[in-house]
C-alpha cells in the first residue's frame, strides 16, 4: 500500500528566525538605555514610549485596514513598536502628547504605509516622525530636562503625566525652571557667544566625555548595539564607519581649531550619535544592502552629522543625516554591488 | 574583468589549481547546520530485500527520456541493458535483477515536478542471476579509451545528486586535459550519510575507483575531500591508500560548512580559485566526482557490473529505524521505509535528497533512482512554518550566507516583478539553489522557489529570443532572396530588351541595305 504526502518547496527546515523575533531582539537591546534614561531623566520616557506605541498601533491598524492587508500578521510583527520606541527616545521626556501623535502620524502613515508598508519605506520612519515634530514644534522638542544629579526639581510620575497631558508643567512651575539646555545646545550657544569650547565644557551639564547622564545612556546604547552585533542582527559596517568618521573628522577639526570645536569624544557621546550608529542608521529597510554600501552609508551619516552640528541650524544632525543618506542609499547600492562568484 | 584580477594574483589559475588540497581556503557565506547524521550511521549498510516489482524510470537525469531496448514479456538477467539515451554521450540503464519485463508503462518517476514517466516494470524471478559479466582484465594495462568506453556502457552517473553521465564527463575531461581528480566525499547536507558509510565500509573500492578514473582521464593525482566531522573515515581511507600502493592519492579534511560539498565551493576550498561563471572545473584542469561514483567505476571496470544499485540513507524523525540501505534502482521507496521499521507518528513530508536541496515526493510508490542519495521523512514538527510570508525587510542575511556572492534580496525583487534584465545582471544564473538564503530569511520568503521559477523564465526568454532571431534571419534572408530575384528578373528583362532592340536594329539594317541595293538596281536598270 503506498502512502501519499503533501509536497512543499526546499529547504524543508523551519526557517530559523522571524521578523517579530528580530524586532523584539532590537527592542530588547534598547532596554538598558531606556532604564538609564529613566535613571537620569525620570519616568517621562516610559510615558512617551507608551503614548507613541499606542498612536503607532492605531495608525498601523487603520492603514492596514485601508490597504486591505492582513491585520494580525502585521500588527504582531513589532516593527511599528520599534519605530515608536526609537521616536520616543529622541523626544524630550516631557513633550506634550500631540508631539507623539504628529510624529507617529508622519512615521507610520506617511513614511511607512504610503510608501508601501513594511520593507518598502525609503526613509527611516522614526526619523521622519522626529524631524517633522522638530520642525513643527521647535520649542517643545528642545525642552530637555537636566539630568537628575544636577536637577533642582524632581517631577514624580503624576506631575509628568499632567505635564504631558496639558503641555504645561503643573502647579505654576515655569518651563524655564525645569528645563535645561542640552550639552550640544550649550556648546553651540557658548561658541556662538564667542567662548572657547573648553570654557563651555565648564558647565555642570557635562560629564567625562559627553553630557552628564547622556554619556551613560550612550554607553548603554553601545552595549545594546554590541549585543546586536554579536547576535548578528546588525553588521559592524555602519556603526564602525559612522563613529569612525565622526572621530576622524572631529579630531581633525579639534586639532585645527580647538577653540571652536569640542573634543572628538564629546561628539561621539553626545546627542543621538550612539543610538544612531547602532539602532537607526543600521535600519536595513532604508539603508544599504551590500557591506561596501553600508560602509559608505555609515561614513556619510557621520560626516553629515558633524557638518550639521558645526555649521547647520540644529545642534544635533543625526536625524537629518540619516534621512539624507536614506535618499542616497539606492544609488550607493547600485555602485557597490558585490562581485558575483566566478565573474 | 574579475577573472583578469584573479590572473593578476596568479598568472595561471590552472597552475594554482595543481596545488589543490595543499592549503585550505574559504568560500563566501554558507551555514553551520546541525548534522543529524549520527541517527543513520549506527547500523551497517544493509542490503534491501528483493521487492515484488521494480520500476526503472527511463528518465533519470537531465536530457530527454531514454528508449526501452526491451519489450513487455521479455526475460532479462541482472545487469542486462534495458534502455538507452540518445543524448549526452549515450548513457544506458540496466536491469536491477533477473526476471520478466511486465510492461513499459507510466508510473511515478521520483521527478521534482511530480510528473509520471515511462518505467520499465520488472517482476523478479527471485534468482537474482547476473548476466555474463565482462570486466576489463588487468585494467592497469588497458588503454584509457577502453576504460572510458566501459564507464559509458555501465550507465554510471554522478551519484552525488547531479546525476550527470560520468561517461560524458570523463571523455570531455580527457579531451580538455586534466591534472587533478577531486573525489568529493564532503557530504555537507544534514541527515545524508550514504557517502560516509561507503567510505567507512568500502574504502578500497573508492581508492580503486580513484586509480581507474585517474588513468581514464590521464590525471596526475587525486585529492579525496572528506569532512572533519567524519571521525574514523580519514584513517580508514589512508589505510586503503597504503594497501593499494598508490602514491598520488591524498585525503584532505575540510571544515563542515554547508554547502561545501557543492562542486564549485569545494574547488574554491581546495584551490582558492573560483570556477569562472558559466565555466566548468575542467577549465582549471580539474575533474570532480563523487566518491560513490568512483566505487561504481571500480565495479564496472574490475567486475563488469553496471550501475544498478546504490546506497540510500533512509532517515529523519518520520522513520522508525533510520539507516543506510544498498538498494537496487527501481525499488519502490515504500519497501525501503518498511525495512526501516515503517513511518513514525507524525510523518508529514517525504523528501528525495537532503533537507536543504532535496525535493518532496507526493507518494512513496516513487522508485529509487540513480540520484537518490537520501530518503528523508520529516514530521509535522520539523517543517511547520513559524509565521506566514512577510515582505522583505532587506536585512541582508541572505547576502551574507550566499556562497555565490549574490544579493538574493535584489534578485527576489527582480524576479517577482519580472525585471528579467535586472535578474540576469544580478546573476540569477549563478545561483546554485543551495537554500541558504531561504533558511536564514526572517520574512520566510521562498527565495529558492522564486529563483528556480526565474531561471526557467530566463531560459524561455532566451529560447524565444533565439527563435525570434532565427525568424528574423529567415525573414531577412527571404527579403534578400526576393530582392535578388526581382533584381535578376529586371536584369533579365533589360537584357532581353537590349537583345531584342539589337535584333530589331539588325533587321532594320538588313532591310535598309536591301532597300539600298534594290534602289540602286532600279537606278541602274
Amino acid at each position: 500500500m503506498s502512502r501519499s504526502f503533501k509536497t512543499g518547496g526546499a529547504p524543508h527546515f523551519q526557517p530559523h528566525s522571524t521578523i517579530s523575533g528580530v524586532m523584539l531582539q532590537v527592542i530588547f537591546a534598547l532596554t538598558p538605555a531606556i532604564v538609564a534614561h529613566v535613571w537620569y531623566f525620570g519616568p517621562g520616557i516610559l510615558v512617551q514610549i507608551i503614548l507613541a506605541s499606542g498612536f503607532a498601533l492605531i495608525f498601523e491598524a487603520l492603514m492596514l485596514k485601508v490597504r486591505k492587508q492582513p491585520m494580525k500578521l502585521f500588527l504582531g510583527d513589532f516593527s511599528v513598536i520599534l519605530t515608536a520606541i526609537l521616536f520616543a527616545l529622541c523626544v524630550p521626556p516631557l513633550a506634550p502628547w500631540w508631539i507623539a501623535l504628529t510624529g507617529m502620524f508622519f512615521a507610520v502613515v506617511i513614511a511607512k504605509h504610503l510608501y508601501g508598508g513594511l520593507g518598502h519605506n525609503l526613509f527611516n520612519p522614526a526619523m521622519v516622525g522626529y524631524v517633522v515634530a522638530l520642525i513643527s514644534f521647535p520649542q517643545a522638542m528642545t525642552a530637555w530636562l537636566p539630568p537628575s544629579p544636577i536637577a533642582t526639581e524632581h517631577l514624580g510620575l503624576g506631575d509628568v503625566l499632567i505635564t504631558i497631558a496639558n503641555g504645561q508643567p503643573p502647579g505654576g512651575l515655569a518651563w524655564d525652571a525645569i528645563t535645561e539646555a542640552t550639552p550640544l545646545d550649550t556648546i553651540r550657544n557658548s561658541i556662538a557667544a564667542g567662548e572657547m569650547a573648553s570654557e563651555a565644557r565648564r558647565s555642570p551639564v557635562f560629564g567625562d566625555f559627553g553630557g552628564l547622564g547622556w554619556e551613560w545612556i550612550a554607553n548603554w546604547y553601545a552595549i545594546g548595539g554590541l549585543w546586536l552585533l554579536w547576535k548578528r542582527i546588525i553588521s559592524w559596517h555602519v556603526p564602525v564607519t559612522m563613529i569612525g568618521s565622526v572621530l576622524m573628522l572631529g579630531t581633525m577639526a579639534f586639532l585645527l581649531d580647538s577653540g571652536s570645536n569640542p573634543a572628538p569624544l564629546q561628539h561621539v557621546f553626545s546627542g543621538a550619535l550612539m543610538i544612531g550608529a547602532f539602532f537607526i542608521a543600521t535600519d536595513p529597510v532604508s539603508g544599504c544592502v551590500s557591506n561596501r554600501g553600508r560602509l559608505i552609508f555609515g561614513a556619510g551619516v557621520g560626516i553629515i552629522t558633524l557638518v550639521i552640528r558645526r555649521w547647520g541650524g540644529y545642534p544635533d544632525g543625526v536625524a537629518f543625516a540619516v534621512l539624507l543618506m536614506n535618499m542616497a542609499a539606492p544609488l550607493i547600492d547600485r555602485f557597490t554591488r558585490p562581485r558575483i562568484f566566478g565573474q | 574583468m574579475v577573472l583578469a584580477e584573479t590572473c593578476l594574483m596568479n598568472p595561471d589559475p590552472t597552475a594554482q589549481a595543481r596545488l589543490a588540497g595543499q592549503r585550505l581556503h574559504h568560500f563566501h557565506g554558507g551555514l553551520r547546520l546541525r548534522h543529524n547524521k549520527k541517527i543513520s550511521c549506527e547500523n551497517p549498510v544493509e542490503k534491501a530485500p528483493l521487492a515484488t516489482r521494480y520500476f526503472v524510470p527511463l528518465l533519470q537525469h537531465t536530457g530527454r527520456e531514454g528508449d526501452a531496448t526491451v519489450s513487455a514479456g521479455q526475460k532479462v538477467l541482472k545487469g542486462d541493458q534495458i534502455g538507452c539515451f540518445s543524448d549526452l554521450g549515450s548513457g544506458c540503464i540496466h536491469a536491477p535483477t533477473s526476471g520478466t519485463v511486465m510492461a513499459i508503462a507510466k508510473h511515478p518517476i521520483s521527478h521534482p515536478s511530480g510528473a509520471e514517466g515511462r518505467c520499465i516494470v520488472i517482476k523478479p524471478d527471485g534468482l537474482d542471476r547476473w548476466r555474463d559479466l565482462a570486466p576489463i582484465n588487468g585494467w592497469e594495462q588497458a588503454p584509457p579509451q577502453e576504460i572510458r568506453q566501459k564507464i559509458r556502457e555501465s550507465g554510471i552517473v554522478g551519484l552525488g545528486g547531479a546525476v550527470f553521465p560520468t561517461g560524458y564527463k570523463v571523455n570531455e575531461a580527457n579531451d580538455r586535459g586534466i591534472h587533478t581528480l577531486i573525489l568529493n566525499g564532503s557530504e555537507c547536507e544534514p541527515y545524508i550519510s550514504c557517502d560516509e558509510m561507503l567510505m567507512r565500509e568500502n574504502p578500497d573500492s573508492i581508492i580503486l575507483g580513484a586509480r581507474i578514473l585517474q588513468k581514464a582521464i590521464g590525471a596526475d593525482r587525486t585529492v579525496i575531500a572528506i569532512e572533519d566531522q567524519m571521525g574514523v573515515v580519514n584513517q580508514v581511507l589512508n589505510e586503503a591508500v597504503q594497501r593499494s600502493g598508490a602514491n598520488a592519492i591524498e585525503i584532505v579534511k575540510v571544515t563542515t560548512i554547508y554547502p561545501e560539498g557543492g562542486e564549485k565551493q569545494l574547488i574554491q576550498v581546495l584551490t582558492g580559485i573560483e570556477v569562472p561563471s558559466g565555466g566548468r572545473p575542467t577549465d582549471l584542469g580539474l575533474l570532480c566526482q563523487n566518491v560513490a561514483t568512483a566505487t561504481a567505476v571500480a565495479r564496472a571496470v574490475t567486475e563488469g557490473k553496471p550501475l544498478i544499485e546504490r546506497i540510500v540513507t533512509v532517515t529523519g524523525n518520520g522513520v522508525r529505524q533510520p539507516r543506510n540501505l544498498l538498494a537496487p534502482i527501481g525499488t519502490p521507496i515504500s519497501n525501503l521505509v518498511d525495512q526501516c521499521g515503517g513511518y513514525a507518528a507524525g510523518a508529514a513530508r517525504l523528501i528525495l535528497g537532503g533537507p536543504m536541496m532535496g525535493y518532496s515526493l507526493n507518494s512513496d510508490s516513487n522508485p529509487v533512482i540513480k540520484a537518490a542519495n537520501c530518503i528523508l521523512v520529516l514530521t509535522e514538527e520539523d517543517i511547520r512554518p513559524r509565521q506566514a510570508e512577510m515582505p522583505c525587510i532587506r536585512c541582508g542575511e541572505c547576502a551574507r550566507v550566499c556562497p555565490a556572492i549574490l544579493l538574493p534580496q535584489q534578485l527576489n525583487w527582480s524576479v517577482r516583478n519580472g525585471l528579467w534584465e535586472d535578474a540576469e545582471e544580478y546573476g540569477l544564473a549563478d545561483c546554485i539553489e543551495c537554500g541558504c538564503c531561504d533558511f536564514v530569511c526572517p520574512s520566510h520568503i521562498p527565495l529558492v522557489e522564486w529563483f528556480r521559477f526565474g531561471k526557467t523564465e530566463l531560459q524561455i526568454l532566451a529560447r524565444d529570443q533565439e527563435r525570434a532571431g532565427l525568424a528574423r534571419q529567415r525573414f531577412e534572408a527571404r527579403e534578400e532572396r526576393l530582392a535578388r530575384q526581382k533584381r535578376d528578373r529586371k536584369n533579365r528583362i533589360a537584357e532581353k530588351k537590349r537583345a531584342l532592340s539589337d535584333a530589331r536594329h539588325k533587321q532594320e539594317n538588313i532591310e535598309a541595305a536591301i532597300e539600298r541595293v534594290r534602289s540602286r538596281k532600279d537606278r541602274e536598270s
